[in-house]
């Protein structure tokens, strides 16, 4: 394979290890957003444990794909982390805090406590996934790299309302995937209260889709040019609002496994709608559309690309079957014991 | 302050902190092993008492390991830009190994670990007490390289990247074996588990001897104390073995970084220092105590050998002498330590002996703590004596490559005011984080071991027993062995899925 190929093989994977974590991650950061809504300790300990066994799981999604993009395009890895200093310090408070509180809240029997670490796990989860949606929005604009990949804009530069809307966007997709998933794995009340909260979720998610992606097109014109290129691209928002729409209607129907699959359709669509958008780039600039990172001038050596790739194809199928059995194992409704969190 | 010294600040601590965590998971990992492998022969339910309780102890370390290490991942980028575009090609692939091969299987198993007791039977659990242990051990070994790459570069050249008309060198792989099995790898990686090993044993001694003084627990006590003596006083000999292996590589891959150690100043036969205090104004080493010549005999099997001082180290390239001399020696001297005090309890454990010695119960109790500081003197000894290089320059087939300063790794785009304000931050959640771990843990500690947990209670008829055992006092001598034959090995896997539910942790 020539170095051009492996880089566009290795922004695929990205995409794929980006989707893998969307997904699985999505759904727990959607539990937590919705944990305060859950009445009582027992409930409380019924949604959490209905992520107990995954979540830690899911989110090495996200490790891998901060040591793939490291491995593959180190020159993005470099100026994205650094450039968003403080969004990525947030976020990885929000992450250690939600760690914690998982391991922490049901370990003592005392109200403060656990409201205490409830709040923390509430907080983290929707932090989390808002920051993603404003780092989303910000390279989608692109930010200010000039012709060294350094970032001049801190902070506060990064907080326009393009990406906080995409934020919100992030944050209202992931609550709804989170309640349908509570729906699959709980009984009785919960699970009812669960399926209004799949209704308010969803119209949330559907106002703020509409909204970005008008928002999007007037925003970005770039993010169209490879439709125009390609149009045969138009398939994907075409399934994206088939998914969407499959959401409501499975509900309706009383399938909600398939409710579930179409909302991982959904995310699995937008980041790829996201990636197409961007492609080639990795990170506009805005300084100078010739100083930005792109698949090309952000990748690693012809050799380390090939060496990841054997990587790749000896651990993923390993990691699905993993992936797979842990979820066998815990298939079925949640049921709270000895060794619940 | 300058950005460089808040980012090594702020990386020093965080790696510390995280530090804490490894290596008592990957200790526990293998007396969790040990445990479940005899809780599967056996049968007996003391031995599955005691695997459920250290894997409690084991999920709330990896949980702070989880939290802490996510931090590390990001980090790099985050501090220190230049530094992972100038080794993103080699330094990469190794972090992404690891999250391939290793955390995902740690991640998945432990799931089935801590959550799966009454969803999968004892033979599957006990194969993923032993994943879990595969992937601790495996995520060290992509760290380590990494680690291990930087200290001594091989199996790259340097690349002079153009971008936008400015030359980024950068380091690519040519060999990715070499890259791998650098010189220093395979002895820092075996040294690092071992080190890891120590401090699970002595973790478990420390909590056994505990229950021991207090007359709690006691079978169980017994039982775990034995199995973590053993293991520390293999590894603290292992630890010898590999620490000289290490001392051996670094004397001739990184000679500043020897000189350091043992606050050799001028080039020239070399004594070695049993303590000291050194000091690089005046190029002496004060108030020391040292075996002539024994250094060079350490090296170079010869008294007289002379051995590279710093002064034949350019002084801009000399790594600061007072803190890896004093971390390295603490580390030398706490694993002396431990071969005496584990090698000198073996033969008391013969009749139970040593359960008798209070005062050497107190020991095993704080033990612990000298196995702690051991591993981070250790880093801190081979980090520091590293400077000012954060690549160290080496030569690859007669070529000479240069290395990176410490000093040009930082990110360009992030200023003293943010890094100041992040230390301020972690270092606010992590004295938290500490408070809450040592509080959870302590409560886990004196909640002590559930006697029969996947028994009915109706059923637990010798449970009278283990209570009155638990009000007694230190000092009953049947053995290991003996207490095996005294317990129910009926116990069938359906009378073990029975298990107790309710029960709030
Ligand atoms: C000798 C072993 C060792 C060393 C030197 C390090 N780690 Fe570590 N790390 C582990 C051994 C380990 C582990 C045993 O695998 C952990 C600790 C407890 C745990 O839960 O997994 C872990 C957890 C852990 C995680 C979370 C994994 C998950 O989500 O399951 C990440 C992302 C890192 N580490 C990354 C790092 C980085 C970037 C390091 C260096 C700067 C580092 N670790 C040093
Ligand atoms: C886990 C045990 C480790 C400990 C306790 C440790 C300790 C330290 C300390 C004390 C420093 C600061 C040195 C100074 O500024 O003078 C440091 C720096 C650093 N270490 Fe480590 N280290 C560990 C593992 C690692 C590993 C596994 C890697 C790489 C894979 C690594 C990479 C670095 C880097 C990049 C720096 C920052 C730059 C520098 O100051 O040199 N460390 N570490
Ligand atoms: C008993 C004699 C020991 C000797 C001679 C010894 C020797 C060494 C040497 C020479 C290094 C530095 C390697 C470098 O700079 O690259 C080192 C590092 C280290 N030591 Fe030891 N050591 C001993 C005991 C211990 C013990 C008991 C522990 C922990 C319980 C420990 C944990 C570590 C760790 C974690 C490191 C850093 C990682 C590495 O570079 O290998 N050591 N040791």
């Amino acid at each position: 394979m020539s170095h051009d190929v492996l880089a566009l093989v290795w922004f695929a994977l990205l995409g794929i290890l980006l989707i893998g974590y969307a997904i699985l991650d999505g759904f727990d950061l959607g539990v937590g957003i919705l944990h305060p809504l859950a009445k009582g300790d027992t409930e409380r300990r019924t949604m959490m444990n209905s992520i107990g066994p995954l979540w830690d799981g899911n989110e090495v999604w996200l490790v891998t794909f901060g040591g793939a993009l490291f491995a593959a395009f180190p020159n993005a890895y470099a100026t994205v982390f650094s450039g968003f200093y403080a969004a990525f310090m947030l976020l990885l408070f929000a992450l250690i805090f939600r760690a914690v509180s998982l391991e922490f809240r049901s370990k003592v029997k005392d109200r403060r406590w656990r409201t205490l670490w409830d709040f923390g796990f509430f907080a983290s989860s929707l932090l989390a996934p808002f920051l993603f949606g404003v780092a989303a929005g910000n390279v989608m604009t692109g930010i200010a790299v000039d012709d060294r990949f350094v970032v001049h804009n801190g902070m506060l530069g990064q907080l326009k309302p393009y990406p906080i809307a995409v934020g919100a966007l992030a944050v209202c997709l992931f609550a709804m995937h989170g309640a349908i998933f509570v729906y699959l794995k709980t009984e009785g009340d919960l699970q009812e209260r669960a399926r209004g909260w799949i209704w308010r979720a969803f119209f949330c998610f559907l106002a703020a889709y509409l909204g970005v992606t008008a928002y999007t097109v007037a925003e970005v014109p770039r993010a169209l040019s490879n439709f125009e290129r390609v149009p045969a691209l138009w398939i994907v928002p075409l399934l994206n609002v088939l998914a969407i729409a499959n959401i409501p209607r499975a509900m309706h129907l009383k399938m909600p496994f398939y409710a579930f699959v179409s909302s991982c359709c959904t995310i699995a669509a937008l980041a790829f709608l996201f990636a197409v958008a961007l492609f080639p780039n990795l990170v506009p600039s805005t300084i100078d559309p010739a100083y930005g990172l792109t698949v090309y001038n952000a990748r690693s050596s012809e050799k380390t690309l090939g060496i990841m790739l054997v990587v790749a194809g000896v651990g993923m199928p390993c990691v699905l079957a993993y992936t797979a059995t842990i979820y066998w194992v815990f298939r079925g409704k949640v049921k709270l014991d000895h060794s619940s969190y | 302050m300058d950005v460089e010294i808040l980012s090594r600040l702020q990386f020093a601590g965080t790696i510390m902190f995280h530090y804490l965590f490894p290596p008592l998971t990957i200790g526990l990992g293998l007396i969790m092993v040990i445990i479940e492998g005899i809780w599967l022969k056996t049968r007996d339910e003391t031995w599955n008492a005691a695997a459920r309780f250290w894997t409690r102890i084991f999920a709330l370390n990896f949980a702070l390991g989880v939290s802490t290490g996510i931090v590390m991942e990001f980090e790099f980028g985050t501090n220190w830009a230049a530094y992972s575009r100038f080794v993103g090609d080699v330094f990469g692939s190794a972090l992404a190994a690891e999250g391939i091969f290793a955390f995902f299987l740690e991640s998945g198993f432990l799931a089935v670990l801590v959550f799966g007791w009454d969803r999968v039977g004892p033979k599957m659990h006990f194969f993923s007490a032993l994943m879990v242990f595969l992937g601790s051990c495996f995520s060290a070994v992509w760290i380590v390289v990494a680690n291990s790459w930087q200290q001594t570069p091989a199996g790259y050249h340097i690349v002079e990247q153009v971008v936008h008309g400015e030359i980024m060198p950068r380091a690519e792989i040519t060999d990715f074996w070499a890259m791998i099995f650098n010189p220093s790898s395979v002895d820092r990686l075996t040294h690092t588990l071992v080190g890891a090993m120590i401090l699970g044993g002595l973790f478990v001694c420390s909590v056994s001897a505990w229950y021991l003084l207090k007359g709690r627990h006691e079978q169980f006590a017994r039982r775990c104390f034995t199995i973590g003596v053993v293991v520390a006083a293999v590894f603290s000999l292992l630890a010898l073995v590999t620490g000289h292996d290490q001392a051996h590589q670094v004397s001739e891959t990184q000679p500043a970084k020897l000189a350091a150690y043992e606050g050799h100043f001028e080039t020239g036969p070399a004594d070695l220092y049993l303590f000291g205090w050194p000091d690089a104004e005046t190029q002496e080493v004060k108030y020391g105590l040292a075996i002539p010549g024994m250094l060079s005999f350490l090296v170079h099997w010869d008294f007289d050998e002379p051995v590279t001082g710093l002064n034949d180290i350019p002084a801009d390239e000399r790594p600061r002498v007072w803190l890896p001399f004093q971390m390295y020696h603490l580390m030398i001297g706490l694993g002396m330590g431990f071969i005496g005090l584990t090698l000198f309890t073996l033969p008391l454990l013969k009749g139970g002996r040593v359960f008798r010695m209070r005062w050497l119960l107190w020991v095993y109790v704080f033990a612990v703590l000298g196995a702690f500081a051991a591993n981070q003197a250790g880093w801190i000894a081979a980090e520091t004596g590293r400077q000012p290089w954060i690549v160290y320059p080496s030569v690859q087939g007669g070529v000479p490559m240069q290395g990176l300063r410490t000093s040009d790794g930082l990110s360009e785009s992030v200023g003293a005011g943010q890094v100041a304000w992040s230390i301020a931050m972690f270092g606010a959640i992590y004295l938290l984080l500490f408070a809450v771990w040592i509080f959870v843990l302590n409560s886990k500690i004196q909640h002590g071991p559930d006697p029969h947990p996947h028994q009915p209670p109706e059923e637990s008829e010798d449970g009278a027993g283990y209570l009155a055992s638990a009000a007694g006092r230190v000092g009953h001598t049947d053995s290991m062995t003996d207490a095996k034959t005294g317990d129910n090995r009926e116990t069938t896997p359906a009378a073990a899925r029975l298990a107790g539910e309710g029960g709030a942790p």
